[in-house]
């Protein structure tokens, strides 16, 4: 057994503070140390993707990182994603308004992908996407629905950013 | 899941980090992206009192375009090789060789360092590095050392780096212009190893072809290249097929492993022939 | 009012009611990731366990030590079979009418199985703890093949069934067998078969695999020593049933059980059962008095809990030269591993396998069923399949193929020459069922002309043409299936689990304001269920589905029922929902009748309202009908509007499909590309079209991945060679085909609104397509039958045999 460290990081744009051993994985210090249960744990070999976040603008898979390799990190999860007033966030929204989710498990780590997928290519083709996505894993919705749901978040975060300028 | 506990380090400077590899021998390691040594430790297949993370040291950072030479430092991430404009205009088969491994973000995080270091059979870019003929620079408590690619591996697992020395760069020779560049990779989804895959640089009155996932090293072969070389596509697959020693796993049995890759080294030519100028 | 202006249409529209696309309410809170699964409770003071698993197939456990694993800080106990004896927990009995170990008794029959439960503060210390707990194994000879399994000098597995010649489902022949079931008339059968024009016989091997819900299996057990009361949080598709069993065996008092499904990441079969974990947080729980959460890694999800299929099955199928069947005959060997832990109904050992007659009017058969013991995991769930109807799909869909091999046919027309025609509804099949409803010449037409049937058999040609002039390596697949589905089990006179009866049930309850909330015996993994029933409610009585709100899960405020599997929430519960909406509709209406001074039978049901015949203009919306229920003494009528209906459906129902695949297939690599994947299913009334698109994408994506690569495989000494996702096939999007849906609408003429069920269609159905297009490809240069999966390197392995690398 190992002797407790010091972690800080920043989640979700505050700042967080607590004791965890080293080989503390991520996904456990965020789910359990600060009962951010948004990520999830699918399949712990770094295949499923369900506990993806964006760790310093990063699509990461946080049941592979050791809470002492993420320390003093900025991360964002699928619970800072929604818009300031509450509401559903753009890809949230259109998750919900293609049925790209069923049993919603896999969801957090698709959204959470997808945005940091639409930040570094904000006019992906279908392909793209699928390619893109190809780290997270579904087992409810053939993924169809999911592609469609990222394609329509695309044009819509576009009209949004051409309506701003 | 749960990796057994361990001491972390993160040490600033490569120097720091030797000392600690010192101290500790074989009970340390270090760590770059961790997407191979971290599903180990969480089967309990690895079990170590010490954890040293490479992340801070800047040393190990970087990719540099000379003229005749590309050097990447250590901890640079598939991701990055992917998204470097200038490192897909030198020598392009990187980018179509990153794109094939794992996933996005596996990506992000994996380290070419710790891709080519570990002795991973699976891993793509020793291949690779070997047909690029490639220098790994180590460095270790009696300095800094240059071990070519093609020398650097000996068996699954097991590389010419000793325990207390870590690798710091990757240097490429850039290919000449015009010289024709393909990875070719079969495997059976995203995310997987090879089941078997080429890489292949073919110039002018030049070759060089090195397979992966296909022995218990990657696999250069000298004979293959030079046939190749020559013109003699048969000559290569030839020799190449002589120079692999496929396993039997899910991923299928001996016969297949061997068919498949010859046509997948075929291809590889062919697509390296096709971009050819 | 401006209500008053709007026609019914538009009211309609506002209801959001059965055939709408509606947006779901599960969602809002499954996209910002406030969900709550199983592994997201925490409770104070909460331990965690784990378990300390076999490595060995098979070996007698000579001793266990904890010492070391005690003597680690936060590691609070260790569990073996010895601390559950007393209690008479160290076994357990499974659905099947088998029973279990609940921890290593003596031995261990598995890779994987459970030995001894670690309980400790946190699961890192319980992780620490199952690495230390010494284990004495003493290997024993491993038998994974159900054939060998069944020689006379084959290892005993089961010692504990030592002399036993009768099982819970008929007698016994051999050490290692577990039960012959047999339907149809064998006799009969064989004499069709021996004066048939042709026969063909072939082995069908439908390959174990693993429902792999992303969500592996959890609980959170909580023993409240002050009030005597266990509260059971878990990933279970039937709490009411967990409940029960979970009294029965421990002895405590089922009104003393509460048992809470969370919300659930996917199912899909594998949290039918009840698994040693479940048991071993109760009494750990029980034990330490704390709270035990025990949730397994992916690693024990794909060892130990529930897989699925593995059913050798060998097929004779006779027909006249022209290609009329006249009869079919099936043995099937099936493979249950250790323990005998299928969630079948009681009656039907092999399930509904007997549905393997599929859509086709086959005069006689027979079918026979062997269960085998080896020394695998336990489980054969309805992994997206309603009882072993996804190997009887694959069997006949096959046997189909085959046949029309041998007999030099189109495999479309010799289907076409043999379904059951529209009028021969409602049909008698020669293996006991009576499929209620079909229309499968109009489905397969469509199909056919929407993929353009024709067109692909001349592409084919050709290709085989450029093929065989080396022009080309790759060939082209046209893998077809029509399946019949028999889901919503089921009735109580036949169907049962434990003695449970396979009915299910529906409460509403209307607020005073007009709103209402609906509780259901059911339990959504995803399907839906907040935003489908809501609508069947809307649609019943005018009240907006908005408005209501559906709980399902908490066995003390929901009504009893079975629960969610075999496709059958909306067969049965649906159902269910529609009569308990029916019974609030007729008091409804003599509420409206008082309100509006007229005889009960002069007001008619219209949208949202109750209308005077012949006066639109009177009339009493719901919400007034509501509100008045609450407010006003009306003789004869008790104050309040609920109602609840316990459904006992007279039939199952009999879904039915036409799916076509197109593949493309790399002769010399073995890789493969689906062009074209088209679904057209047949559920009767459609609820929420949406929902059932993503019902067939999903499926069928389940589909192809047990078609193409997704298997459970052991080695010789049993030890377990898919234990991760990196062997466990499960497709990203980059392999997961395109589909395009289609459907034709057959109402069931039993269900209250016609409705049959959607949900396993798509894996029952597309299995069948996508191995028949890889058998296609390759059906002109000789290819008869090959076993999936249809990986890479079986697919080369098939071009090999037949020569087409040389």
């Amino acid at each position: 057994m190992s002797n407790k460290m010091h972690v800080k990081l920043t989640v979700n744009g505050e700042e967080v503070e607590g004791l965890a051993e080293p080989r503390t994985l991520l996904i456990h210090f965020l789910r359990e140390n600060l009962k951010i249960t948004g990520p999830h744990i699918g399949c712990e070999t770094s295949h499923c993707g369900a506990c993806t976040v964006d760790l310093n603008g990063k699509s990461v898979k946080s049941c592979t990182v050791f809470v002492a390799q993420a320390n003093g990190s900025d991360i964002t999860t699928v619970e800072g994603l929604v818009n300031a007033d509450g509401s559903l966030g753009v890809i949230q929204e259109m998750f919900r308004e293609h049925h790209g989710l069923q049993c919603g498990f896999c969801t957090p780590g698709m959204i959470t992908r997808a945005h940091r997928l639409l930040q570094e290519n904000p006019n992906p083709t279908e392909e793209e996407v699928r390619f893109g996505m190809a780290g997270n894993l579904c087992r409810c919705t053939g993924y169809q629905n999911i592609v469609k749901a990222i394609l329509a978040s695309a044009a819509q975060l576009n009209a949004v950013k051409e309506a701003a300028e | 899941m749960i990796p057994a506990g361990f001491e972390y380090h993160r040490p600033a400077d490569l120097s720091s980090a030797i000392g600690i590899l010192l101290e500790h021998g074989d009970e340390a390691r270090v760590v770059a992206g961790g997407h191979s040594l971290i599903p180990m430790m969480k089967l309990r297949m690895a079990e170590l009192a010490h954890v040293i993370d490479l992340q801070d040291i800047g040393e190990l950072k970087g990719i540099e375009l000379g003229a005749s030479t590309v050097t990447l430092g250590a901890m640079v991430t598939q991701h990055e090789l992917i998204t470097h404009e200038g490192l897909a205009k030198a020598i392009p088969v990187i980018r179509e060789a990153a794109l094939q491994i794992a996933d996005p973000q596996v990506r992000y995080v994996g380290t070419i360092g710790g891709n080519v270091a570990n002795g991973d059979p699976g891993n793509d870019m020793p291949g690779l590095m070997q047909c690029l003929d490639a220098t790994f620079t180590l460095f270790g408590p009696d300095g800094t050392r240059d071990v070519p690619a093609r020398d650097f591996y000996q068996a699954a697992y097991f590389t010419s780096r000793s325990d207390d020395e870590i690798l710091t760069r990757i240097t490429i020779p850039v290919p000449a212009a015009g010289t024709g560049q393909a990875y070719v990779k079969q495997k059976r989804k995203i995310g997987d190893y090879a089941t078997a895959a080429a890489a292949v640089l073919i110039g002018n009155g030049t070759a060089s072809v090195a397979m992966t996932n296909l022995s218990d090293t990657p696999v250069y072969s000298a004979e293959a290249s030079e046939a190749l070389a020559n013109g003699d596509i048969d000559g290569c697959v030839a020799a190449m097929l002589a120079s692999i020693d496929p396993q039997e796993d899910m991923r299928g049995p001996i016969p297949f492993k061997r068919h498949v890759a010859a046509v997948i080294l075929r291809r590889a030519i062919d697509s390296a022939l096709s971009r050819k100028s | 009012m401006k209500d008053e202006v709007q026609s019914p249409e538009d009211r309609s529209a506002k209801l959001k009611g059965m055939g709408c696309s509606r947006k779901r309410v599960e969602d809002v809170r499954f996209t910002q990731g406030r969900g709550n699964y199983v592994d997201d409770i925490k409770l104070d003071g909460m331990l965690v366990g784990d378990f300390v698993r076999s490595p060995y197939a098979h070996a007698r456990v000579a001793s266990i030590n904890a010492e070391a694993a005690l003597a680690i800080p936060g590691v609070l106990a260790v569990i073996t079979a010895k601390d559950l004896e007393p209690l008479g927990l160290h076994w357990m009995p499974t659905l099947a009418g088998d029973k279990q170990m609940v921890l290593a008794d003596g031995k261990v029959l598995f890779q994987g199985q459970e030995v001894a439960f670690v309980v400790a503060k946190d699961r890192y210390a319980a992780a620490d703890g199952v690495a230390a707990v010494e284990v004495d194994y003493e290997e024993l000879p491993v038998v994974t093949d159900p054939f060998k399994a069944m020689e006379p000098d084959a290892p005993v597995l089961r010692e504990d069934l030592a002399g036993k010649t009768e099982g819970a489902h008929g007698p016994r022949r051999h050490h290692n067998h577990i039960f012959t079931w047999e339907v149809g008339d064998k006799d009969a059968t064989e004499k069709v078969l021996a004066e048939a024009d042709v026969v063909a016989d072939e082995m069908v091997y439908y390959h174990r695999t693993h429902p792999m819900p992303l969500e592996t299996c959890g609980a959170v057990a909580s023993m409240d020593k002050v009030t005597g009361k266990l509260t059971l949080w878990g990933t279970f598709q039937a709490p009411h049933a967990v409940r029960t069993v979970a009294s029965l065996i421990s002895g405590i008092a089922e009104h003393n059980i509460r048992v809470i499904s969370p919300d659930i990441g996917g199912g899909f079969g594998n949290k039918v059962g009840v698994y040693p974990g479940y048991i071993c947080a109760i009494v750990a729980s029980i034990v330490t008095g704390k709270p035990v959460k025990w949730v397994e890694s992916r690693m024990d999800n794909l060892m130990s809990t529930a897989f699925a299929r593995d059913y050798w099955m060998h097929g004779k199928i006779s027909a006249t030269k022209e290609g009329k069947i006249t009869g079919l005959w099936c043995h099937t060997t099936a493979d249950h591993g250790g323990f005998d832990a299928c969630a079948d109904p009681t009656k039907f050992p092999a399930g509904f396998m007997n549905i393997c007659t599929g859509s086709y009017d086959i005069p006689v058969a027979f079918l026979s069923v062997d269960g085998v013991y080896t020394n695998k995991a336990p489980g054969g769930v309805a992994y997206r399949c309603s009882f072993r109807v996804t190997e009887a799909a694959y069997f006949i869909e096959r046997m189909i193929e085959v046949l029309a091999i041998k007999l030099g046919m189109d495999a479309a027309e010799l289907r076409r020459i043999n379904f059951i025609r529209k009028d021969q509804f409602p049909y008698q099949s020669a293996l006991g069922w009576e499929y209620d409803s079909g229309d499968y010449h109009t489905a397969w037409d469509k199909a056919l002309k929407a993929v353009d049937y024709d067109g692909l058999r001349a592409e084919q040609a050709q290709r085989i043409e450029d093929f065989k002039a080396g022009k080309t390596r790759k060939l082209l697949g046209i893998g077809l299936t029509h399946f019949t589905e028999i889901v919503g089990a089921g009735p109580v006179k036949n169907c049962d689990i434990l003695g449970l009866g396979m009915f299910d049930s529906c409460e509403i309850r209307i607020h005073p304001t007009g709103s209402a909330i609906a509780r259901l015996g059911t339990i959504s993994q995803g399907q839906g269920h907040a935003t489908t029933f809501a609508q069947i409610i809307a649609s019943e009585i005018g009240i907006p589905a908005d408005d209501i709100t559906l709980e399902e899960g908490d066995t003390d405020t929901a009504p009893y029922g079975l629960g969610t599997y075999g496709s059958r929430s909306t067969p049965v519960a649906g159902a269910a929902t529609a009569m308990a909406a029916r019974k609030i509709r007729a008091k409804a209406q003599m509420i409206a009748a008082y309100l509006l001074e007229v005889h009960d039978d002069d007001v008619e049901f219209e949208v949202d309202r109750f209308v005077v015949k012949g006066a639109p203009e009177r009339f009493k919306t719901m919400k007034e009908i509501a509100f008045a229920s609450y407010n006003q003494a009306i003789p004869g009528v008790e104050p309040g509007l609920e109602a609840v209906s316990y459904y006992d459906p007279p039939n199952m129902t009999y879904p039915f499909g036409a799916y076509i695949c197109v593949m493309e297939i790399d002769v010399d690599t073995g890789e493969h590309k689906v062009r074209t994947f088209y679904a057209l299913d047949d559920c009767g009334t459609r609820i929420n079209p949406m929902i059932i698109e993503g019902q067939v994408h999903g499926g069928a994506t389940e589909g192809y991945a047990i078609a193409m690569g997704q298997e459970i495989a052991y080695d010789d000494m049993g030890n377990h060679k898919t234990a991760t996702l990196m062997d466990f096939f499960v497709p990203t999007a980059w392999e997961t085909p395109h589909y395009t849906t289609d459907h034709t609408v057959t109402p069931s003429p039993h269900h209250p609104i016609g409705a049959k069920g959607v949900g396993e269609s798509p894996n029952v159905g597309s299995v069948p397509a996508f191995s028949n297009a890889v058998h296609d490809a390759f059906r002109a240069f000789g290819l008869v039958q090959s076993h999936m999966p249809h990986d890479q390197w079986r697919i080369w392995r098939i071009a090999e045999n037949l020569g087409l690398h040389s």
